[in-house]
């Protein structure tokens, strides 16, 4: 199949800068950022929407970024990883998986961290069962999880004290 | 306090957590393009034309190219063993060239300006193939008129493989009974979430290749470039930067990788590929993929006589390169009924080639097979018996007094704690707590199960293993340590890391020795120009071996240290040490200088020295097993699951492993290791399955098709430790990589088949879908209705 390469100009704002390209329109999110701008931390483990690792925010709504075409993102904002760490939103969330080594390779961990930080929007304390719940749209090959939800549950408890 | 056993969290997952880890795909250079193969799309054939025109003409292709196209660049490879003269191993080529023998197989390589590109000609190639039957049933692959693989082998029996010890025939003649089992270990795949990729980039004007790869080992690949496209070894350099989990699979040389390399040195330019999810199914190595019959003699009083052991393995399409693909079979028969003893011992291996992705080393190499074999026998002949299983394993496993233990398979066991760690296990569940309730709940219909498994682990591989099969692997690793002018230190060493932590546990080894912090101490690895010579990550070495080096080569750098501040000082430097960064005395702890002040003054100020003297703050230090042929590591898992027997579903309620992976250099990378592993082995055992349809099609491979553990299906689990420590080396650390992944499946075995004892049906098959799980519920009630 030949697919013209066909582009699309568009406008938008990536980790709080302005944005422009001519991008073509089957180019996915993920590409975009990691090819145009170099935000590698969006990862591609499975590119069918199933591992998770490609996660990144689209207006603060976390989306698979392998699913998304970069056109989609026109007029949008984006926020990988290297973001929100600028910001230092989930500082305390990322100390956490430091200290109890809750990444090994870390190549599922930028997502994780996007897909773990909707927890701390929601307002509620979920039970550690609804933690594994909702990271469980997000692969690690290498951790067994239970660190990472170790992680998640006692940075929830804590900004919640 | 010493650094050694401390929980110290890695420098690494800094990066990590901030979005800053540099994989080989994050990586562009000038110049570069990208690769997408094509692949066969049938499992066996002869290649009869390949039409490449129109892709070669689609705007930004730069080339494409065909087997035939690079036979002169990279030579052929076989996974030949002079360890294994029986091992008959065809040769390969990086890209097929008359036959292809696996669905997935590379055959054309198209190289473009962007990947996307690449695959839109990839499209585009006619592959013209005339398809034959494939061979695909491992059990049919032997008889006379099978289908070959190899038609020039004359049959699929790639190598065959028997260990006998005591006197098999008189355990079984002298039984009382004997419990058989047919065991089927479903083939699956250690899939790295990152998949397999590399830049390679030739200059000709310098004869130099360059490599980054997602690897384990970047000193053998750097072997298999050399040698195998002609260029000098000492002009190839392989650096591995964070690589997103490799687990065994990310060990091997594969054909589309060689293919990359070889098109690197015709183009004379960077050269890109990086494996998508679906093409990773279809080349990566898979591993198991075992049909064991497996029977064991017993006397009433629950005295283990013998054990026999038939086990079919399926290689797969090849015997991978460089290291071979008999390891999981050979390991299998070495470790069987390890833990017990055994007065006979009698292992049958037979390796089949079919036209599937071949099979090779991965996690845990045959660990959860053996284990498996013998744990599950165990229980099933206590039951027979009517005795406690425990009963039965206390009555039979290895005790203090028999070490140094030789097991039936012939491996050297030179201490291990089989009966401590049993014991500890079950006081950490409270065996005799889960039983009460178990028999309270299935009276209320309610069917859990309790598996407790043995296993032993050949980690850290010796100089016998490798060498004498002609096999460029070094089981030596070495470590370079340097004092820097203003007194912190940096490590370049042979071991590779892809999230273990293993470097972490070398700064702290280095730190150790030299009275700094781990944050002190910057480790290079993961380039095979940069680091002294070594093995990298395999068989569970890291710190057992590169540990070693490390330990020696900062020995010898602290040595120097103090002979400087002894001279500066004018005191002996045996009565000098280093604690928290100072030169102190080594009877009051009193400071007498920085270790700032002796590298600075070892660095710029070698007027101050006396004449003729010249400092030495820089070691390199190499390491290699000599005592033993390896670090044997043991321990116990153990399982609490709940089976729905309406639906066959299998819930894991809880899990536990108390392990001995000797001196434990950081407990919480050690315990993460082991969970890790753990997820990995209960993801084989209920979830994982490269599965094969009738006409050799791989029908699992995708993420929607192959399930992987998620965190919801995960139980929490419990990891406790027994220190044996490794004799013959200064630290005592064994391996601990693949405890995890060795024994959880042989525990969920065992824990299944407890919970399906009132119906009278065990499981044959791993994984255990709901499937397989109601058929054998359902032959069982036929067998009672009968």
């Amino acid at each position: 199949m030949n697919v013209p390469a066909d582009t699309l100009a568009i406008a938008l704002t990536v980790n709080g800068e302005a944005v422009q390209a001519n991008v073509p329109v089957r180019q996915h999110l993920v590409d975009f950022l990691r090819g145009a701008l170099g935000y590698t931390s969006a990862h591609l483990g499975c590119e069918h929407g199933v591992c998770g690792a490609c996660t990144v925010r689209l207006d603060g709504v976390p989306v698979r970024g392998c699913l998304t075409l970069a056109v989609q993102a026109d007029g949008a904002t984006v926020e990988t990883i290297e973001g929100v760490t600028a910001s230092g939103e989930l500082a305390d969330l990322q100390a956490e998986f430091v200290a109890r080594n809750a990444l090994q390779c870390g190549f599922c961990t930028p997502a994780m961290l996007l897909t773990a930080a909707e927890l701390f929007k929601a307002g509620a304390m979920p039970t550690r069962e609804q933690i594994r719940a909702h990271l469980s749209g997000n692969l690690c090959r290498c951790t067994g999880y239970q660190s990472i939800v170790d992680a998640v549950d006692a940075v929830l408890k804590r900004r919640a004290a | 306090m010493s650094l050694l056993g401390k929980s110290v969290p890695r420098q690494a997952a800094l990066r990590h957590v901030a979005g800053r880890g540099r994989f080989v795909d994050d990586i562009t250079l000038p110049r570069m393009v990208h690769v997408a193969f094509v692949r066969s799309p049938m499992a066996a054939g002869v290649i009869r034309g390949i039409d490449t025109g129109a892709a070669a003409a689609l705007p930004g292709v730069v080339r494409v190219f065909t087997g035939a196209d690079l036979v002169g660049v990279c030579a052929s490879f076989a996974g030949n063993s002079a360890a294994v003269p029986q091992l008959r191993s065809p040769p390969e080529h990086c890209l097929a060239v008359v036959r292809v023998c696996w669905q997935g197989e590379p055959v054309v390589a198209v190289v473009a300006t962007s990947r996307a590109v690449a695959e839109d000609a990839a499209d585009l190639v006619q592959l013209d193939i005339d398809s034959t039957d494939p061979a695909v049933d491992p059990l049919a692959a032997l008889a006379d008129n099978a289908v070959l693989v190899h038609p020039a082998l004359g049959s699929n029996l790639a190598m065959e493989a028997r260990i006998v010890s005591g006197d098999a025939a008189a355990g079984f003649a002298a039984a009382d009974r004997v419990v058989t089992h047919d065991f089927n270990f479903g083939r699956h795949t250690g899939m790295p979430l990152e998949p397999r990729g590399l830049i390679a980039d030739y200059d000709p004007a310098a004869d130099t290749l360059t490599v980054w790869q997602s690897h384990q080992a970047p000193h053998q690949q750097q072997d298999v470039f050399a040698t195998l496209l002609g260029i000098p070894e000492h002009r190839v350099q392989v650096i591995c930067p964070d690589v997103g989990g490799a687990f065994g699979v990310k060990l091997h040389a594969y054909p589309d990788e060689l293919a990359v390399a070889a098109i690197s040195k015709v183009l004379g330019r960077p050269v890109k590929f990086v494996a998508d999810r679906l093409e990773s199914f279809v080349s990566d190595v898979h591993a198991r993929d075992h049909r064991v019959t497996a029977r064991l003699a017993m006397k009433n009083d629950g005295t283990m006589l013998a054990l026999e052991v038939d086990d079919i393995g399926v290689m797969g399409a090849y015997s991978t390169y460089p290291r071979t693909s008999v390891g999981e079979g050979m390991q299998v028969i070495m470790l069987a009924g390890g833990p017990y003893r055994l007065a006979g011992y009698d292992a049958r291996l037979r390796f089949v080639y079919q036209n599937k992705v071949p099979t090779s080393a991965v996690r845990a190499v045959g660990h959860p097979i053996a284990a498996t074999i013998t744990e599950q026998l165990i229980d099933f002949a206590a039951h027979d018996l009517g005795l406690d299983p425990m009963v039965v394993r206390r009555k039979n496993q290895l005790v203090a007094a028999d070490y140094p233990a030789k097991a039936p398979g012939g491996v050297r066991f030179e201490r291990l704690s089989i009966d401590t760690c049993l014991d500890k296990v079950l006081a950490l569940m409270d065996y005799d707590a889960l039983r009460a309730g178990q028999a309270a709940l299935r009276a209320k219909g309610i069917y859990r199960g309790i598996g407790v498994a043995t296993f032993v682990e050949l980690t850290s591989v010796g100089a016998g293993f490798y060498g004498p099969a002609g096999i460029n692997v070094s089981a030596q690793d070495g470590a370079t340590v340097k004092l820097e002018p203003l007194g912190r230190a940096r490590c370049a060493i042979s071991i590779t890391d892809q999230g273990q932590g293993t470097l972490t546990g070398i700064a702290q080894i280095v730190a150790e020795r030299l009275g700094l912090q781990p944050d002190d101490v910057d480790v290079l690895a993961g380039d095979s120009r940069a680091t002294p010579y070594g093995g990298g990550a395999w068989a569970s070495r890291g710190l057992s071996i590169g540990g070693e080096a490390a330990w020696a080569a900062a020995g010898a750098v602290r040595d120097a240290a103090l002979e400087l501040a002894g001279l500066l000082l004018q005191v002996a430097p045996d009565t000098l040490d280093l604690r928290a960064g100072q030169v102190v005395n080594a009877s009051d702890g009193a400071a007498r200088m920085t270790l700032a002040e002796v590298a600075r003054i070892g660095t710029f100020r070698q007027d101050l020295l006396p004449p003729g003297y010249r400092p030495q703050l820089g070691a390199t230090r190499h390491w290699v097993p000599r005592e033993e042929p390896y670090s044997v590591a043991n321990g116990v898992q153990a399982s609490l699951l709940e089976v729905d027997v309406e639906t066959g579903f299998v819930k894991l309620l809880r899990h536990w492993c108390v392990e001995d992976c000797g001196r434990v250099i950081n407990p919480l990378l050690v315990d993460e290791q082991i969970r890790g592993g753990i997820v990995q082995g209960l993801g084989a055992a209920l979830y994982e399955h490269c599965q094969y349809d009738e006409y050799g099609q791989l029908v699992s491979g995708s993420l929607l098709d192959y399930l992987v553990p998620m965190a919801a299906e995960m139980p929490d689990i419990v990891v406790a430790h027994i220190e044996t420590p490794a004799g013959g080396s200064a630290l005592g650390a064994k391996g601990a990589g693949e405890a995890g992944a060795g024994g959880a499946a042989a525990a969920v075995w065992c824990a299944l088949n407890d919970a399906l004892l009132p119906f009278e049906a065990r499981v044959t098959q791993q994984p255990f879908t709901p499937e397989h799980v109601l058929d054998v519920l359902a032959a069982a009630r036929g067998r009672q209705g009968a």
